[in-house]
């Protein structure tokens, strides 16, 4: 069953990409946070003398889930369960929102508080909430920025990386209800403390709670949330009631496999040794926290995910953001451009793969296959494979079909499967050229070519071929 | 000890003067060097856009044109990678996988199948150095190419910031996100003309083409070489 809500793209990459590659400032953000995660990244990843050791243990740990996945489930319920957690299944977006909306109606509170949580933006809970009347409340500090200026995230651990601290105030003074206009200045703590003071109220009175979860633990049945404000504690804690929304793919199978993950994960993410706030519950403590505890165990095309094993991969994904932190092209285009949730590298995998076919076409070619994805990930998804493996895919679905491409790739495939038929291409070429030499510039290169390769003009020169083919020069050479 | 020269396609026709100079550094050092007319193109464009079975007969041409040779060496580490990485993957077979693990990017026979880094050049200028990705991070080339480079008489290298970045080249990705590879070309060139360089070198010559043709549409005073062909010069 193919995944819904927020995963596909309304518009192709190329379009969005070269909208958000307008917007100057944006450029100047990016770059900015990104080489500073990055840098902080190394720095911490290179302390670790085992580092290569712990992807290698968190691929493992990870591969060993989605081999015996649905046994780990029923393992996890059954240990949730009795425990005293309510486990509800749901096999999409619509469903997942559904189960969450009824839970949320049957307290008949009108307001929730939210943990920074990717499956719920993944299946659009706060808008499916909102239709029903019930106000979502985002606390993560980026995730409420992004929500005051009602927008959308543009970063898996960073929602509101496009912005920079001007623009946030600018947002705060605008939109945040009670904001103390006189006193707010862009600095960091400034922009904070107003964001706790606004966030405080809602802890104290909110009566439901709604998260996600970074691992879910079968073996015991326990959730754990890593961040690094406390406002995700506060959620968890406070409210009467907690509803998770948790990916089925994020399950480990023992409490002890958290020791590999909790290193992997704050190193990654955000350059930290360990992160300030892991919280981890299992079921109802009677007379500690809340009460009532629902989670909602999500599909959303990740069983169509796994059924393809070289794609399947992508499912190793804690959600740390790396990837994007490293990736040329995410630094130029945000995550905006990616149209999913789930931007950068990890998305251009994900979210096709969880969309199914026909939506999401444009994302594998969203990248130069420049491979630094791939070293910086702590579970070693072969991030360019998988591109390469849904180009593949993408080709293939669409043969029958007219198009300038493939008979571009059939020709050249059938020239060059033969030396003499290669060799008399090259000639061609060479001796076509020999006329725009006539038009070239000084260092013999052309300012300015027709369609398609009018893409590459655009920015760049093109060269012309030489007099002779290395291989004449060869045969030349060696006629003797 | 036969070796043969897989020139690449790209190179056969647009760079003819990067395999001339590979013929000439191993010559130099010894060896000599075949060049099997059989020989077309990897297929690695192909294969990256997706079209597997257009891809599938270069692999087999590959494989028969150099399959008798003790080591196949290559000026273009993205095209040794498509040999040595995706070739498996796409048609995995006893005898692909011979030739595969005999096929070598320049640089990586040079130090270490010949165990030279001083290879007797001559190239008094001022040098900058572009690891390419496919180099740097699926052939693991490590610092192979400086080693040569800097053993170089006359040659002064000068450091690259943000060296490891990509170009923006990426094959097809240079023409299907034309701007977002222009955004990448921008900096990269920045950073090129940083160092005062009054040359770019690298290990291929399609990110060449791609980097060259950025420094020549605005003028920049550095010109794109390959590096076997500083290798080659004295």
């Amino acid at each position: 069953m193919s995944g819904t809500g927020n995963i596909v793209t309304p518009l192709p990459f190329p379009t969005l990409a070269r909208r958000e590659l307008g917007d100057q400032q944006l450029r100047h953000n990016l770059r900015k946070a990104t080489h500073t995660i990055r840098d902080k990244r190394l720095r911490v990843v290179g302390e670790v003398p085992d580092w290569e050791q712990l992807r290698m243990a968190g691929a493992a740990i990870k591969d060993d889930v989605l081999a015996r996945l649905p046994s780990l489930l029923e393992q996890f319920e059954a240990a949730a369960t009795a425990a005293g957690a309510t486990v509800h299944w749901a096999r999409d977006a619509a469903e997942a929102c559904a189960v969450v909306a009824d839970l949320v109606l049957a307290t008949g509170t009108a307001e929730v508080v939210k943990v920074k949580s990717m499956a719920t933006q993944e299946i659009g809970l706060n808008e499916a909430l909102e239709a029903v009347g019930i106000h979502a409340v985002e606390t993560d500090l980026a995730e409420l920025i992004v929500q005051l200026a009602d927008d959308t995230p543009s970063h898996i651990l960073v929602p509101a990386i496009h912005y920079n601290r001007t623009q946030i105030r600018d947002i705060f003074l605008e939109r945040m209800p009670g904001v103390d206009a006189s006193s707010l200045t862009d600095d960091p703590p400034a922009l904070a403390e107003a964001a706790r003071r606004h966030l405080r109220a809602r802890f104290l009175s909110t009566k439901v709670g709604i998260s996600g979860a970074n691992f879910a633990i079968a073996d015991t049945g326990t959730l754990t949330v890593v961040e690094s404000e406390g406002n995700g504690r506060m959620c968890l804690t406070l409210p009467e009631t907690l509803i998770s929304v948790v990916g089925i793919e994020k399950l480990l199978p023992t409490f002890a496999d958290l020791e590999v993950f909790l290193q992997l994960l704050p190193r990654s993410s955000t350059g930290e040794r360990m992160n300030p706030y892991t919280s981890l519950w299992t079921g109802v403590t009677p007379g500690d926290g809340p009460q009532t505890v629902h989670i909602v165990l999500v599909d959303n095309g990740r069983t169509d995910t796994l059924a393809d094993p070289v794609g399947r991969q992508a499912l190793r994904c804690i959600r740390c953001s790396a990837c994007l932190n490293v990736c040329p092209v995410y630094e130029r285009v945000g995550g905006h451009a990616y149209g999913s949730v789930y931007p950068g590298p990890i998305g251009a995998i994900l979210s096709p793969q969880m969309s199914g076919e026909g939506a999401n076409r444009t994302l594998p070619y969203a990248s130069t296959l420049c491979g630094a994805c791939f070293d910086a990930c702590p579970v070693r998804i072969d991030i360019p494979q998988v591109l390469v493996h849904l180009r593949q895919s993408g080709v293939d679905a669409s043969r029958g079909r007219p198009s300038a491409e493939r008979t571009a790739m059939r020709t050249m495939s059938y020239v060059m499967r033969d030396r003499r038929r290669y060799a008399a291409a090259l000639r061609a070429a060479r001796r076509g050229a020999a006329p725009l030499r006539l038009v070239a510039g000084r260092r013999g290169a052309l300012r300015r070519l027709p369609w398609p390769l009018s893409a590459w003009t655009s920015v760049r020169d093109a060269p012309l071929p030489p007099k002779q083919t290395f291989r004449e020069w060869w045969t030349r050479e060696h006629s003797s | 000890m036969r070796i043969a020269l897989f020139v690449t396609c790209v190179n056969d026709l647009m760079f003819p003067d990067t395999g001339k100079a590979v013929v000439t550094v191993l010559e130099r050092l010894g060896h000599q060097v075949e060049f099997p007319l059989d020989q077309t193109c990897c297929g690695q464009m192909h294969a990256n856009s997706g079209y597997r079975a257009e891809t599938l007969p270069l692999v087999d041409n590959f494989v028969r044109t150099f399959s008798a040779y003790d080591a196949i060496v290559a000026p273009s580490a993205s095209c040794v990678a498509m040999v040595r990485e995706s070739y498996p993957r796409l048609a995995p077979s006893p005898a692909l996988e011979s030739v595969a693990s005999r096929t070598f990017e320049l640089s990586e026979f040079l130090v270490d199948r010949l165990g030279v880094t001083d290879v007797g050049a001559r190239f008094p200028h001022r040098v900058t150095y572009h690891p390419t990705c496919h180099g740097l991070r699926m052939l693991r080339l490590g610092d192979r190419p400086r080693q040569l480079l800097e053993a170089v008489e006359g040659l002064t290298l000068s450091p690259l910031s943000g060296a490891e970045e990509c170009c923006g080249f990426g094959g097809t990705f240079a023409l299907k996100n034309p701007g977002v590879s222009g955004a990448m070309l921008a900096d990269k060139c920045a950073a090129v003309c940083d160092t005062g360089a009054e040359y770019l070198a690298a290990a291929d010559n399609s990110c060449l083409t791609h980097i060259g043709g950025g420094l020549s549409r605005s003028s920049a005073p550095v010109t794109p070489i390959h590096y076997a062909q500083i290798l080659a010069s004295r």
